[in-house]
């Protein structure tokens, strides 16, 4: 028996900040003050808070030290672990209050969120099976396997509602009913883990917070359709998650939780891992089964559909890792349960991935339904450095940038489609007035034509061409006529292109279209970037008033494009300049201008 | 993927070379073996040349052209050898507004190469990858296993200093 438990965050985002060597620390700490045998130091998934890694928590205070630093360690070990006074100045400055330490769920970033996917995420050491089976894990196999029918399990799901997690929506029961109709001698299991969306980590959370969760469920998916093997693709990209995964599978097998006769029922069901070699269409259903047959990851044309002719030609089905992390408790707590949370046609909660302008970054879980505004000035903390809120990017490359206007508008999957965007796996990037829509649509247009397989010609050379237009538009050369060439474009690419990547590449470009079309006209019209970010159409200027003339921009300019005299206003040639900015972060006086 | 060392010789040993066939005798009979066993040969060799594609083809009878196609498709196979320190930037949303153009920008001008590349003396490749799910610390960029974050590119020419 342990007096104090200390959790260390061991996700990606805490790692990269040095969570690592505060765990070593703090061994060594506890050590030295002969607190081995009374102090548990536990590696756990992600919090969410990525912002303010490293994080740790003390139980039983539930102390959360935030953004902690070596040096830190033996202040805590010596003040709070050893003297058991919580060293206030560390915490996570949200949860002190004049009252005392307020608990982590009472702070604006966790009292809207409700945790389902991410219920042992930060809580249990996912290197530990004992601790999954502690919190009710396998509970849900076990009762499945037991008391359930194959078609019990299915119904069960289709109650609940719950949809897919991984960007489509599409119903996760009548995809394993599909399935199931289907005889074969062999059928499979897959799940996709190749998260390539980029600025969305919530499935390489959950494999590396909860790993059993996912394996508990596909162990049950193998049972409902009658499959016995199952595949986890997943990005390499993520080593952590590659590893918790390959030990979570070892002790599950050990524990004859998976492989011959699961709770000697006679069912059998084992899972292998495949690694992706980052490849974004990947992440499409069948592009994903042609890579894990060891082939070039195209994309096949449907029907025949997975369910029918799927992985080597067998019914096979595919879920993401977010929704798998949702059937356990499904399970256990019934249809009802879960159908009671979200709205009409969203059930249960999503994962978001907040990034970009917004103080918390990190992950959130909420309730379908929750307002855009909630999420970003609740639980988000709002927008950095007093800057104005310009649009919320969701869906990645296939997704559309939401704009003030639909503020309030509650996130589930058909609302977001009725405004242009789509949910996707759960990215939702903020940005600021500082940046520049054109730029951003240009951004995602030039990651579908690296990212396009080269199989179908309008996505092959119909992203290109699109992404021809935006650059002259950035450049200020664009006519109004590219405009609506561009405009043609994407409803031809949308229509005619073979997978989903092609269909949805044009979305970035729509979107802001639809609600910054005055940008894109500026740029064209005027030749000007409104938010000062397309270099094209820049120019440095320096303001005659408060220039000083100390020559620092003359000495710093790499093409001799200032002149002037010390103690005179300074003077920038525009021929010469290279706007490369370096004149204005040298400027003491901000006497240096872009416009 | 252009890389400016255009012809490495190959120069793989025979311990190398024993090591792949031995990974290819366990792996080639699970269905779909072709990728864990490219991703076991760049794992050896830190890169697949066409030496390598040839030996996992003579060991596999996978056809050449279809071990080359696979290569080619994905963008962790490299063709040519990388770097002694690989430099990734993170170009993915998230570290995007937060101005990671503006870190690969000033690397690509420190050491005069641009993405897929690496420096003739061999020391530092460069490339962007696509989120490395650090995205509360944007912008990130990564050498080798170290994740450096909340990057401004003034802090730069320091950071590339640690690895001459």
């Amino acid at each position: 028996m342990y007096r104090s438990h200390v959790l260390v965050c061991g996700g990606t985002g805490c790692t990269s900040s040095g969570s690592q060597k505060i765990m070593e620390k703090l061994k060594e700490e506890l050590a030295k003050q002969g607190l081995t045998d009374e102090v548990a130091v536990v590696q756990t998934g992600c919090h969410g808070l990525c912002a303010l890694g490293p994080i740790m928590i003390v139980y039983p205070d539930a102390a959360f030290y935030s953004m902690v630093k070596e040096e830190d360690i033996p202040e805590i070990v010596s003040e709070h672990l050893l003297k058991g006074r919580v060293v206030k100045r560390l915490l996570y400055q949200e949860t002190v209050t004049p009252a005392g330490v307020k608990a982590l769920i009472d702070t604006d970033f966790y009292k809207k969120q409700h945790r389902i996917a991410l219920r042992n995420c930060g809580i249990i050491n996912p290197e530990s099976i004992e601790e999954y089976i502690g919190t009710g894990g396998y509970e849900a196999l076990g009762k499945v396997l037991t008391e359930m029918t194959p078609d019990d399990v299915i119904q069960t799901l289709m109650d609940s509602g719950l949809r897919g997690r991984g960007g489509g929506g599409f119903p996760t029961g009548l995809k394993w009913k599909l399935a199931k109709q289907n005889d074969a001698d062999q059928k499979y299991v897959c799940c996709n883990a190749d998260e390539g969306d980029p600025g969305a980590f919530m499935d390489r959370s959950i494999l590396e917070g909860d790993p059993h969760a996912v394996l508990e469920a596909m162990a049950i998916a193998g049972y409902a359709i009658g499959a016995s093997q199952g595949y986890i693709y997943v990005r390499a990209e993520y080593p952590i998650a590659v590893e918790r995964l390959k030990i979570a599978i070892k002790q599950a097998r050990e524990m004859e939780l998976l492989g011959k006769d699961i709770f000697g029922t006679g069912f059998d069901f084992d899972i292998d891992l495949r690694l992706g070699a980052g490849a974004f269409v990947c992440g499409e259903e069948t592009a994903l089964m042609t890579s894990i047959e060891g082939n070039r990851g195209e994309p096949k044309p449907r029907p025949p559909y997975p369910a029918q002719k799927g992985l080597f030609g067998k019914p096979t089905i595919l879920n993401n890792v977010e929704t798998y992390a949702n059937i356990p408790q499904i399970i256990l707590n019934g249809p009802e349960w879960f159908a009671s949370m979200g709205t009409e046609k969203s059930k249960g909660t999503k994962v978001f991935a907040l990034g970009g302008k917004i103080h918390n970054t990190g992950l959130v879980e909420i309730p379908m339904g929750t307002t855009l505004r909630e999420v970003i000035e609740e639980i988000g903390g709002g927008i950095p450095n007093g800057k104005k809120f310009k649009a919320a990017q969701t869906g990645g490359p296939s997704g559309g940038c939401i704009p003030a206007e639909h503020f309030d508008i509650p996130i589930d999957y058909d609302n977001l489609i009725s405004i242009g965007s789509m949910m996707g796996s759960g990215g939702l990037i903020v940005m600021d007035e500082t940046d520049c829509m054109v730029d951003i649509a240009k951004f995602f247009l030039e990651f579908t034509v690296e990212e396009s397989c080269g199989k179908c010609t309008p996505c092959r050379v119909g992203t290109k061409r699109m992404l021809e237009i935006l650059t002259k538009i950035t450049k200020g050369q664009a006519t109004m006529e590219d405009l609506d060439k561009l405009e043609e474009l994407c409803y031809y690419v949308k229509e005619n292109s073979a997978c989903g990547l092609g269909q949805t590449a044009p979305n970035p470009v729509l979107s802001t279209l639809r609600y910054f079309r005055d940008e894109y006209e500026a740029h064209i019209k005027e030749k000007r970037c409104p938010a000062g970010v397309c270099k094209a159409l820049l120019s440095y200027h320096i303001d005659p008033d408060k220039c000083r003339g100390c020559t620092l921009c003359a000495r710093n300019c790499p093409n001799n494009a200032i002149s002037g005299t010390v103690r005179n206003p300074h003077v920038i040639d525009q021929d010469k300049c290279i706007k490369c900015g370096a004149c204005m972060e040298k400027c003491k006086f901000g006497a240096i201008y872009k416009q | 993927m252009a890389c400016k060392q255009k012809t490495v010789p190959f120069s793989g040993t025979k311990e190398q070379e024993a090591e792949l066939k031995n990974a290819i005798a366990q792996l080639k009979d699970t269905k779909g073996c072709l990728m864990p066993i490219m991703q076991k040969a760049q794992e050896i060799y830190g890169y697949l040349p066409i030496e390598v594609q040839t030996m996992i083809s003579d060991e596999t009878g996978i056809p050449l052209e279809k071990i080359y196609g696979v290569s080619t498709f994905y963008s962790q196979f490299a063709l040519q050898p990388k770097g002694k320190y690989q430099i990734s930037v993170c170009l993915g949303t998230a570290c995007y507004v937060k101005g990671s153009g503006d870190i690969f920008k000033k690397l690509e001008d420190l050491l005069g190469i641009t993405n897929g590349e690496c420096t003739p003396d061999g020391r530092f490749s460069l490339d962007s990858c696509r989120c490395v799910g650090a995205c509360g610390l944007a912008p990130v960029m990564m050498i080798n296993d170290e994740v450096y974050g909340r990057l401004t590119p003034d802090q730069i020419p320091a950071i590339l200093a640690k690895y001459q």
